[in-house]
């Protein structure tokens, strides 16, 4: 019995993991989530209207909606340009910098490990 | 028969196979596709062959070209005259990740690389950078061990230059192969170092003479420095976008795995080369910064990547940090009682995160490489709605996102969930800088998910051929699997690994006797 419970059991430090068992708790979360839904109201009516993409006020064809790559995260790097600014600014692209950055990073190391 | 000699064939295999395939080239495309594929798959069982042997039986130390495979002393000699292969747990654990993935880059190139030329010197460059890597994980020698790190290092910047048609693959080559030089010049220079003090180069021998006098503790840092930038730590990592981008997918796969060798290099010389003679503590921590600092960089440059394979790369840096601080941890509390308590689960979180890494890290790039195929486009900006006409792509994706971000129940999640809990005993700061590099982890791979699989569709796209279909699914399985029963992975591969690393006496008494 016990090494059906510790099946798959992993012991990670301060406690244990079993993948299996969160499985099981999402299984039976899954199922109260759907109890709830389908208790819930069934006279609402739907029209085409409501999955139409909503933009701005306004609605929109479908291709102006998807929000590029670049626009992503965008108030979040912006706050933080403080960070981002002098970091691309440090990924330069030139490999004399690379190199630069090891010889950088060797001297340190050789100072710490030297000294103590 | 085969069992005596495995380690000598699981170099030589696909070392000489990379010489043939030329010629097997002049016979027929399809003829030397399923000949490198044979040929790595020989290999893999062999791996797996082998890895049975050292787990059952301990360190396999094979001799070259003596009278007896086994005699590493022969009646008068107080020193190995002969190039030894050593293959403890950590030999076997890396060697699996570098079969498994060298394979899988095989089956995954045959559609892939499909259509362009020169596949010959391609697939010979592949076989000799999977010998390569297998050197340098079963290698007991210092000398040989750099032979091999420049073999691999020739043969990955041929791959990554492979396609010349876009500049910027030369120019990631060229770069690469600066860095890839300057690391391995000083390496050997370090190499040199300990061979005018100590008369040998056979690790173990080093290992039992080594003092830790002024001049170890420069070849220390110049073999911490070179193999550390060769595993693309911060601040030496700007080569590794410009590489794993740049490079045909596949090939990135196979990269991530030969950074991972430099890894299990960084971590031969630092616990069985100098082991206890050095300041634990302080190298400990250096290793320890490299890798908060790598977790930290590689993620917050991610966010701001627009280019798929550039994106996951910087991603891939900040995994690399994840490995180098659990075993940072376990290095600065050995010989303290630290070690027990938390340093050896600190070490266990990494080194599978070693193998995690490579599966889902490797996934990635390989659904990276599937969109390109497909849609021949790289840039976020120009891709919409994947989901539509990608399935696979698509579900192989969110595997390998969900794994890398550490969401449960991907394997990514185990092994980071034993880093947090035991480096949290260390010191609760690195812990919470790794929580949140993985926060980050998922919000960098929510991009790419939102940008290219989600939205409207507006590209016409290739069907993704079953070779590289196959590859990504064999690739997830081991995800979700490893994640579903990570015990058994601990148990039986990790844990004998970090044994090998911290009995490095077993190592030197397998060379020397006693």
């Amino acid at each position: 019995m016990m090494d059906l419970i510790d099946f798959g059991t992993l012991e990670t430090g301060y406690g244990v993991w079993n993948a299996l068992y969160w499985l099981l708790s999402l299984g039976v979360l899954f199922l109260i989530v759907y109890f709830i839904y389908w208790r819930g109201e069934k006279t609402v009516k739907t029209s085409k209207d409501q999955g139409r993409p909503f933009l701005a006020g306004s609605v929109t064809s479908k291709e102006k909606t998807h929000v590029k790559a670049s626009n992503v995260y965008w108030g979040f790097t912006e706050a933080l340009k403080g960070y981002y600014v002098p970091s691309q600014k440090g990924h330069t692209g030139n490999v004399n910098d690379y190199i630069s950055w090891f010889i950088l990073v060797l001297a340190v190391m050789m100072i710490l490990i030297g000294g103590l | 028969m085969i069992e005596d000699h495995l380690p000598a064939l699981i170099i030589g295999i696909p070392l000489l196979a990379g010489f043939a395939t030329p010629l097997i080239s002049k016979l027929h495309d399809k003829l030397r596709n399923i000949f490198v594929i044979g040929v790595l798959g020989v290999t893999l069982l062999l791996v797996g062959l082998l890895a049975l042997t050292v787990f059952d039986s301990g360190i396999f130390v094979y001799v070259m070209g003596g009278e007896s495979t086994g005699l590493t002393l022969p009646s008068g000699f107080k020193m190995p005259v002969r190039i030894v292969l050593e293959v403890d747990g950590m030999s076997v654990f890396m060697a699996i990740i570098s079969s498994v993935v060298a394979f899988l880059g095989a089956v995954y190139s045959w559609a892939f690389m499909d259509g362009h030329t020169g596949k010959d010197k391609y697939y010979t460059l592949l076989l000799i950078l999977t010998a390569g890597m297998l050197g340098m994980e079963f290698t007991g020698d210092m000398f040989n061990f750099f032979v091999f790190l420049e073999i691999t290092s020739i043969a990955a910047c041929g791959l990554i230059g492979f396609r010349i048609n876009r500049g910027e693959s030369a120019e990631a080559a060229f770069k690469t192969m600066v860095l890839y030089t300057l690391g391995a010049l000083l390496f050997l220079f370090a190499v040199g170092v300990l061979y005018g003090e100590y008369d040998a180069l056979n690790i173990a021998i080093l290992a039992s003479r080594i003092q830790y006098t002024g001049l170890d503790k420069i070849a220390l840092g110049l073999f911490v420095g070179a193999l550390a930038l060769k595993a693309g730590a911060v601040p030496m990592h700007m080569w590794v976008p410009d590489a794993y981008a740049e490079a045909p997918a596949p090939i990135t796969l196979i990269l991530v795995a030969n950074t991972q060798v430099a890894l299990y290099g960084l971590f031969r010389v630092v616990f069985t080369l100098y082991g206890l003679t050095i300041s634990t503590q302080t190298v400990g921590w250096i290793i320890v910064i490299l890798g908060v600092l790598s977790m930290f960089v590689g993620v917050t440059m991610a966010l701001i990547q627009n280019k798929i394979k550039r994106l996951i790369a910087y991603g891939a840096v900040s995994q690399i940090g994840y490995m180098l601080l659990g075993v940072g941890v376990g290095l600065a509390t050995l010989g303290t009682p630290a070690l027990q308590e938390y340093g050896i689960k600190a070490m266990e979180g990494s080194i599978f995160h070693i193998l995690n890494d490579a599966m889902y890290k490797g996934l990635l790039f390989l659904t990276a490489g599937s969109i390109i195929y497909s849609t021949g486009k790289r840039d976020l900006n120009e891709l919409s709605g994947l989901a539509h006409d990608m399935k696979f792509t698509c579900l192989f994706f969110i595997i390998g996102a969900g794994a890398i971000a550490g969401v449960p129940p991907f394997n990514g999640f185990a092994s980071k969930l034993i880093i947090y809990e035991s480096v949290y005993k260390f010191n609760p700061l690195l812990s919470v800088i790794a929580i949140l590099a993985s926060i980050v982890t998922l919000a960098i791979f929510v991009k790419i998910f939102q940008s290219a699989f989600l939205g409207p569709k507006l590209l016409e796209v290739r069907k993704e051929p079953r070779s590289m279909v196959f590859a990504m699914l064999i690739l997830s399985i081991i995800v979700v699997a490893f994640g579903l029963f990570p015990n058994i992975v601990v148990d039986n591969i990790v844990s004998p690994a970090v044994n090998a690393l911290i009995n490095h006496m077993d190592y030197v008494a397998a060379v020397l006797g006693g």
